[in-house]
């Protein structure tokens, strides 16, 4: 897949289709990619890398990059295509700067998941078949690559690229039966004490990194109102557990029925907070409450909270349900 | 050198906490590590780092200097600070000890002195633990750190079986003097620090070239074109800020509680768009700038200022948790090396 | 404060200016009583209530936050509450999530002739929120102690 890619990247740029390539470029280790802008055929050949650890979402980089001159190409795996697109309804990407490669994907590795499996100092990796190799300081060790995978990929959605211009690989299906919701059912199921004391271990850990919020395809906003000094949000402090709360609570607010369930959120929050599981109960609640929607998944369909029918449930609806008491 | 076998571990750590406040390195609740305050049967991590450093205890993210009470035309002015007890940190690595030199230069040795970082450092007995298993990401040799043979008031090594103390200083002596451990040679420990340096060669990023961050090539470094392309991807996001143990920048505010006003202080980050924001707007209006004066500040105007120091230490933790892994490491890799006159 | 017989909560009640606020004053001119505690705030439509001032009503102090709206169909925007009832649902969904007591908050329709349900709301309201006691899960311990 890498050399596919890589030949594609370098095809598209010489044919004159695109000025440029947006895609992963190699690090200091074989895990660390950092997205780039590739504009040279040399450029390409030396630090191209498309592998189980090119996670990072590029769809955002795109609101950005295609308001520049001339098209650029991108390279979207599933996920990112679900992103891509809702950022399109949003009118947030012109859509004709950009040529779209879909990839197919069946997962990415984290580096935090093998670290957590007890493999430090990881030199090298090679992928080999289904295992991954493992060079380390201390020696070799082999692991199914499912065991890096984190709960984002486990629980993978849809392995199908929504928008594309072309496709390499063959396009996945989506994964109505991915068990995505079951940790948001476990939780609803607890006490409200036992749910409480759940989040605030959580929710603790936040060093208001912003990490979370600006790697958000959904957040997109210019300026957010978290940055607002005028606002009285404590912005960057977590001076109190009500910031922390604050914060949390409304950023799933504002992306609600726009987030994909892309997972970034939770990749990058360098304290490991699931923070998928607040968009994801609201996802839940939006399936339950106004019909099964899929942001990102169409172009036509209203997001549900831009949208309303007159039968709609009260908010009394909540009294009834959730969990033990 | 004393000693104490490591299934006596609980014992030692019930003798220290007995005078002081005692904070470990353990279990944050997410499988990582943070310095927390002891509670009987709490264990040492096994992870090398804990991800947010020893500079919390220190110089924590938020901490309240004073209050405002308004009363018709008076205003009172309270002092609202934390009551700093003594404590001692355990399990501290070379690393983040090297990063109390930095921070003291900043709020110790510059006048006037923080008062609040101060009375913390004078209150607090580090014992720093040599490393035995460093990490890929370990480059704190570059900075001339000996991650075998730690700083601190007492210094710490760790065998399969023994935990071996050394006092470094007169408080770390009269730590240890109150501890319930036994003499022993240094044989062990030169083992250990033997085969620690046996694996410091084989780490990658040992041989990082620091050739041209020096205060002569600082227009030639600021003024390079690659600083566009290194910070074409960054998020602006402060999670390298956050984790680093030698950023120290911060920000003052105030909140209205209803009742006064208190005024706090919080770490900011030169990556946010409101840093060091002014009437006039941001010094630096694009994340090239901001993404230049992070390391910028690390590698030229620190050390420019402070006899040579870096103000990176080389523990890594910016390697591991930023979200696009772009890092100090391929800044110095990009922009290093190559000494041309500016 | 710890003794619930004692205790009085504090209510932010947001209403909107085309019903729910003339009602409030419809129940104050047929002199129907409500607690004094509860402290209205008015704004243009149910729907400008933006979910952070909920939150923070509760930072500053209050244990019990209503919305009372025009009823679903009398919008003076023509659509405001339908919109403003999907965002409560969510929301209070969110906080029960979170452990946070769902009784606190409320959406009630009341229009402008309704000053008897609307002082029959806030005293039921002010009654429930007493029972839970002081709102300590989502204040704010700058603002309370």
């Amino acid at each position: 897949m890498h050399e596919m890619i890589k030949a594609k990247a370098i095809e598209l740029l010489e044919s004159g289709c695109v000025n440029r390539v947006l895609g992963w470029k190699a690090g200091e280790f074989f895990y660390d990619l950092t997205p780039a802008v590739f504009t040279t055929r040399e450029e390409i050949e030396r630090d191209f890398v498309y592998s189980v650890f090119s996670a990072a979402n590029l769809s955002k980089y795109l609101i950005a990059e295609s308001r520049k001159e001339g098209k650029v190409a991108a390279f979207l795996k599933p996920c990112d295509s679900y992103s891509f697109q809702q950022l399109l309804k949003e009118h947030r990407i012109w859509r004709d700067n950009v040529y779209v490669v879909g990839i197919a994907c069946d997962g990415m590795c984290d580096m935090d998941v093998i670290r957590d499996k007890g493999v430090k100092g990881v030199t090298a990796v090679h992928q080999d078949g289904e295992n991954l190799k493992l060079e380390t300081l201390y020696g070799t060790a082999t692991m199914p690559k499912s065991d890096a995978l984190p709960e984002r990929c486990v629980h993978c959605k849809s392995h199908k690229v929504v928008v594309f211009d072309e496709m390499l690989g063959e396009n996945g299906e989506e994964n109505p039966d991915s068990g995505r919701f079951d940790e948001v059912e476990r939780i609803e199921a607890m006490t409200p004490d036992e749910r409480f004391a759940f989040w605030r271990k959580e929710l603790s850990r936040c060093i208001r990194c912003n990490a979370c919020r600006n790697v958000c395809p959904a957040c997109s906003c210019e300026k957010c109102v978290f940055d607002n000094d005028k606002s009285g949000v404590a912005q960057k402090a977590a001076a109190s557990d009500f910031e922390e709360n604050n914060f949390h609570i409304i950023r799933a607010f504002h992306v609600a029925s726009r987030c994909t369930d892309c997972g970034e959120c939770s990749r990058v929050c360098p304290q490991k907070i699931p923070l998928h599981l607040l968009n994801r109960k609201f996802i839940r609640d939006i399936n339950e409450l106004y019909g099964t929607y899929q942001a990102g998944a169409d172009m036509d369909t209203k997001p549900p909270l831009m949208d309303f029918t007159k039968g709609d449930a009260e908010p009394s609806v909540v009294y009834g349900r959730g969990g033990k008491q | 050198m004393k000693k104490i076998s490591r299934s006596d571990l609980p014992r030692l750590f019930e003798a220290l906490s007995q005078a002081r406040r005692l904070y470990i390195p353990a279990d944050d609740g997410s499988g990582q590590a943070k310095f927390l305050p002891y509670t009987p049967g709490m264990e040492l991590t096994q992870n090398l780092n804990t991800v947010r450093s020893a500079k919390d205890l220190f110089f924590p993210q938020v901490e309240n200097l004073l209050k405002f009470k308004v009363q018709g035309k008076q205003i009172e002015i309270l002092d609202d600070r934390d009551p700093v007890e003594p404590f001692v940190i355990f399990g501290v690595r070379a690393c983040d000890c090297r990063s109390f030199d930095v921070l003291d230069n900043v709020f110790l040795h510059a006048e006037p002195a923080d008062t609040f970082y101060q009375a913390r450092r004078e209150n607090a007995v580090v014992m720093t633990l040599a490393c035995n298993a460093p990490e890929e990401t370990c480059f704190c040799t570059v900075f001339g750190i000996d991650p075998a043979d730690p700083a601190g008031d007492v210094t710490m090594w760790q065998t399969k079986d023994t935990l071996y103390l050394r006092a470094n200083t007169e408080k770390g002596a009269a730590v240890l003097d109150d501890l319930p451990l036994d003499d022993a040679d240094d044989a062990a420990v030169a083992a250990q620090q033997a085969a620690t340096r046996e694996i410091l060669k084989k780490l990658p990023l040992k041989d990082l070239d620091l050739n041209g961050f020096d205060h002569e090539h600082m227009l030639q470094k600021f003024n390079d074109p690659r600083w566009a392309q290194l910070s074409e991807s960054c998020l602006g996001c402060g999670t390298c800020t956050f984790v680093c143990p030698t950023c120290q920048c911060y920000d003052i505010k105030e909140f209205n509680t209803g009742k006064e006003i208190q005024r706090f202080r919080c770490w900011d980050s030169c990556m946010y768009s409101d840093f060091t924001q002014m009437s006039a707007g941001q010094p630096r209006p694009t994340q090239k700038e901001r993404f230049r004066q992070r390391f910028m500040h690390k590698l030229v105007y620190y050390p420019a200022n402070n006899d040579g120091l870096y103000s990176c230490v080389g523990c890594g933790r910016c390697l591991q948790k930023c979200p696009i892994h772009m890092n100090i490491v391929k800044v110095i890799k990009t922009l290093g090396g190559e000494c041309h006159d500016a | 404060m710890q003794v619930n017989e004692t205790f009085t909560p504090t209510i932010v009640a947001f209403c909107c200016n085309w019903c729910s606020y003339a009602g409030a004053d419809l129940s104050g001119t047929n002199r129907l009583s409500y607690p004094a505690n509860v402290k209205i705030i008015r704004i243009p439509c149910s729907c400008r209530l933006n979910p952070m001032f909920i939150l923070r009503a509760f930072q500053r102090g209050a244990d019990g936050v209503i919305l009372c709206g025009c009823h679903p169909g009398d919008c003076h925007y023509t659509t405001g509450n339908y919109y403003a009832r999907r965002r409560m649902t969510l929301l209070f969904s969110m906080l029960d999530y979170l452990g946070i007591e769902k009784e606190r908050t409320r959406v009630e329709w009341v229009s402008a002739a309704e000053g008897a349900k609307f002082a029959a709301t806030m005293n039921d309201f002010a009654a429930t929120v007493t029972k839970l006691g002081k709102n300590k899960r989502l204040e704010d311990l700058r603002c309370t102690k």
